[in-house]
């Protein structure tokens, strides 16, 4: 846990607009996002956001496709806080922590149709490309919700399909066919402290925020996906200011991404 | 049919994979590295020395270790590795803690545990060993008293040849004989602090594969006594410190 003077300390600085790191409210750590970092993956994606630094690997297998959409592969997230990256995760079932930046993360990709899923489709209500989009913690210093959220979109520019000779799937070779991505809806969770609004925030300042919204939007500014978090609550006025500014910082994160165009 | 010339176009069989390996990686963890073999990758973070919980597991007399071997779910040559600990990771686990033990000296922390994560974003065979190597150089950098490094590598046979770090395509070998012999060695006296083995082979050959593992594990060394030194390079009047007070207790 966190000591209450050092609580105080970050909420007085942040009344005359000043952070614990130097940065201004609006204003992302450096970022760097590194492809095809693993090559057991058939995509995958390295993202550092100052010292916070995630992995993205995916995975893709031959599925039976759900009753009601035959004709249409699947997405999976799933999200492992390793207890190797920070002293507060411990082994164990994912936390609820973790399971919600992973519904947070498959929202934004599933509701964006960032995929074409129908170009997943093998056979029509037989088999279907199921992709598995998996992150995984190496430091945590804040902000795992955008890391991971950037890391997947990563992963998913650098996937390639197995080949698959219509029964047997070979990992060993992977063909030059990129999955179809059709664009890259962004995520920014912008987070309340007192009356201010701040994006990335540090380790120090998770623990005392008061709100939060994650607003994911694709490149023509549609929302795409909504997440509101923390203990109290949010006014009309904050809202419409979070998603202005969570827009803009997504439209910037953007360019971190290969052919940002889409 | 004999295996000649190695899968991966190494020149020698007693010649091992490319080898890198860099400490203090992970900046939350007390003590980290990374640790590649050829396309094996493993991320090694320590924790502690901490309170152990439950506490029924403390022990008055020493602080205990305690490893936790994970691969990534893409991390695996073919299918998706499900989360969470399998037979395999928890017998694996076991072994890393056996493995590292002999060199720890932890009877200065009753009570407390130091807890190291093993990880893997990409494996191809040899996993075990790279963890085991990661880990030795965290345990270092996190300042745990120690009495050696534990370098790792397997050894063993593919057909009629004895040979050193299999790869993943040399495991799988079908048209003769494979062992696959997974050893730890402290490197300053050569004794054996892993040693499993799957697969058939003669005593004589068991015994020469098992002294190519102690000459292989000498360069292995060196890359791990390398890491630390690039990370500490200038920091020769703190790292005394720590000596004389002989670590410290992390409070979380």
């Amino acid at each position: 846990m966190m000591n209450e003077s050092l609580k105080q300390h970050l909420i007085e600085c942040l009344k005359h607009n000043v952070r614990h790191d130097g940065r201004k409210l609006d204003e992302f750590r450096p970022i760097t996002v590194e492809y095809n970092i693993s090559r057991s993956a058939e995509g995958s994606a390295r993202v550092k956001v100052g010292n916070t630094e995630v992995l993205a690997g995916i995975k893709l297998t031959v599925e039976k496709p759900y009753p009601d959409t035959p004709d249409h592969g699947s997405l999976m997230v799933g999200v492992e806080l390793l207890p190797l990256s920070s002293p507060a995760f411990e082994s164990g079932p994912p936390s609820i922590d973790a399971i919600e930046i992973a519904r947070v993360v498959d929202r934004g990709i599933r509701e964006a149709k960032a995929i074409d899923t129908k170009k997943l489709c093998i056979t029509y209500g037989e088999k279907i490309w199921t992709v598995c989009i998996d992150i995984c913690t190496i430091n945590d210093d804040g902000n795992l919700l955008d890391a991971a959220g950037l890391a997947s979109l990563a992963a998913l520019q650098d996937a390639c399909f197995p080949y698959y000779d219509g029964t047997q799937l070979d990992y060993k070779k992977k063909t030059d066919v990129k999955l179809p991505v059709l664009k890259l809806p962004l995520q920014v969770t912008v987070y309340k402290i007192g009356d201010k609004l701040l994006v990335d925030p540090l380790s120090e300042e998770e623990f005392v925020y008061d709100a939060r919204l994650t607003v994911t939007t694709t490149p023509d500014g549609t929302i795409c996906a909504l997440q509101k978090g923390g203990e109290k609550q949010l006014s009309l006025q904050e809202i419409e200011q979070m998603i202005t500014m969570g827009t803009e910082k997504g439209h910037e994160l953007r360019k971190y991404l290969k052919d940002a165009g889409n | 049919m004999t295996y000649t010339k190695r899968f991966d176009g190494r020149k020698a069989f007693d010649e091992i994979r490319p080898i890198s390996a860099k400490a203090g990686v992970i900046p939350r963890a007390h003590g980290s590295a990374v640790f590649t073999i050829g396309k094996t990758v493993a991320y090694a973070a320590v924790y502690g020395p901490r309170e152990l919980h439950p506490k029924f597991l403390q022990n008055p007399k020493t602080g205990i270790l305690r490893c936790h071997y994970n691969m990534m779910p893409f991390s695996g040559s073919g299918e998706r590795v499900k989360p969470g600990p399998s037979r395999r990771s928890r017998e694996i686990s076991l072994v890393t803690e056996k493995a590292l033990q002999p060199v720890v000296d932890l009877s200065q922390f009753p009570n407390a545990v130091v807890d190291v994560f093993i990880e893997f974003p990409q494996t191809d065979a040899g996993s075990r060993c790279a963890g085991i190597c990661a880990a030795s150089i965290a345990l270092a950098d996190a300042g745990i008293p120690m009495t050696d490094l534990v370098a790792a590598v397997s050894v063993g046979i593919v057909d009629d040849k004895v040979l050193v770090d299999l790869n993943y395509d040399e495991e799988a070998y079908e048209e003769g004989p494979v062992a696959d012999i997974p050893v730890a060695i402290l490197p300053s006296t050569g004794e054996f602090s892993l040693l499993q083995m799957d697969g058939e082979i003669s005593k004589e050959n068991l015994l020469k594969a098992l002294k190519m593992g102690q000459k292989a594990v000498a360069q292995i060394n060196s890359v791990q006594k390398q890491a630390l030194k690039e990370k500490y390079a200038g920091q020769e009047a703190d790292v005394a410190d720590s000596n004389t007070s002989g670590g410290e207790y992390h409070d979380e």
